[in-house]
């Protein structure tokens, strides 16, 4: 497959755009910009063959739905900010990361092997449903962990923008 | 599997399973270099098909995580992510 060249003020803007968006939701991007224009790079690259923002250190499938869970920002980005103070490809860190009070440190990969995704996935299938005892169904954001009730998700969370596949009935 | 060379000082077969669009990868890569090692690498991504699936089959056979950057050291030793400690205490250098 062949890339396009990509330009450099349209790494700018989506830089400016993420960073925007992640200090206005409590987030910060990794203050090494070059790093993270590289990463940023790597997002386009992704967005171009797949179709989506899939995470640059992650091998996709291609397929989305496969892929859901590792769409920037990934599911696995909160809870490895709160343990090692950024996300795993470390475009994401914490304030303490932010200010280089910390060094960042390798970030152990936290999503589940492929044969443990293939298993889960066979698995949800034979939960059921809970039944309806609440006046709304209750959704849950599963990068952020956003809570709303109503009929049906938010196209985007209002919290992390993430889209509304990413959600998941809680009650 | 179309892997790629980079010459060097001979110390051993070194493989790199890399992400052409990882940064931790990039930085793993740039470090064999400096160090001056004699390494192969692939680019997963890049590959497709069966291809790609045996790439991953010897990825999670020295790493089950099947993540990257995984270096695989004389064919006896593996590490996993950007650890530059580590990777030349490996290599002696």
């Amino acid at each position: 497959m062949r890339f396009p060249e990509l330009k450099e003020t349209d790494v700018e803007k989506i830089y400016q755009t993420l960073d925007n968006d992640a200090e206005s939701g409590g987030y910060h991007l990794n203050p090494d910009s070059e790093f993270t224009k590289n990463l940023i790079r790597g997002l386009m690259k992704n967005e171009f063959r797949y179709g989506y923002r899939s995470c640059p250190c992650r091998l996709a499938s291609g397929k989305r739905e496969e892929d859901i869970d590792i769409i920037c920002p990934c599911n696995y980005r909160d809870p490895d900010l709160s343990e090692y103070g950024a996300c795993y490809c470390s475009l994401y860190v914490n304030s303490t990361i932010k200010t280089g009070e910390l060094a960042i440190r390798p970030v152990p990969e936290r999503r589940p092997p492929r044969l443990a995704r293939s298993l889960n996935k066979t698995l949800e299938t034979l939960i059921p449903v809970p039944k309806k005892t609440l006046a709304f169904p209750v959704w849950r954001c599963k990068v952020c962990g956003y809570l709303c009730a109503r009929d049906s998700p938010p196209d985007l969370c209002p919290i992390c923008k993430a889209t509304k596949d990413r959600f998941e009935r809680f009650i | 599997m179309p892997v790629e060379h980079v010459n060097g000082k001979d110390k051993g077969p070194v493989m790199l399973y890399a992400l052409s669009t990882c940064g931790w990868c990039a930085k793993t890569k740039e470090l064999l270099r400096q160090m001056g090692v004699a390494f192969d690498f692939v680019y997963v991504d890049l590959l497709e098909g069966q291809e790609q699936d045996d790439a991953m089959q010897s990825v999670e056979k020295w790493n089950p995580s099947g993540s990257f950057p995984t270096l695989v050291i004389n064919d006896s030793k593996s590490i996993i992510g950007f650890r530059e400690h580590e990777i030349r205490e490996a290599l002696g250098i």
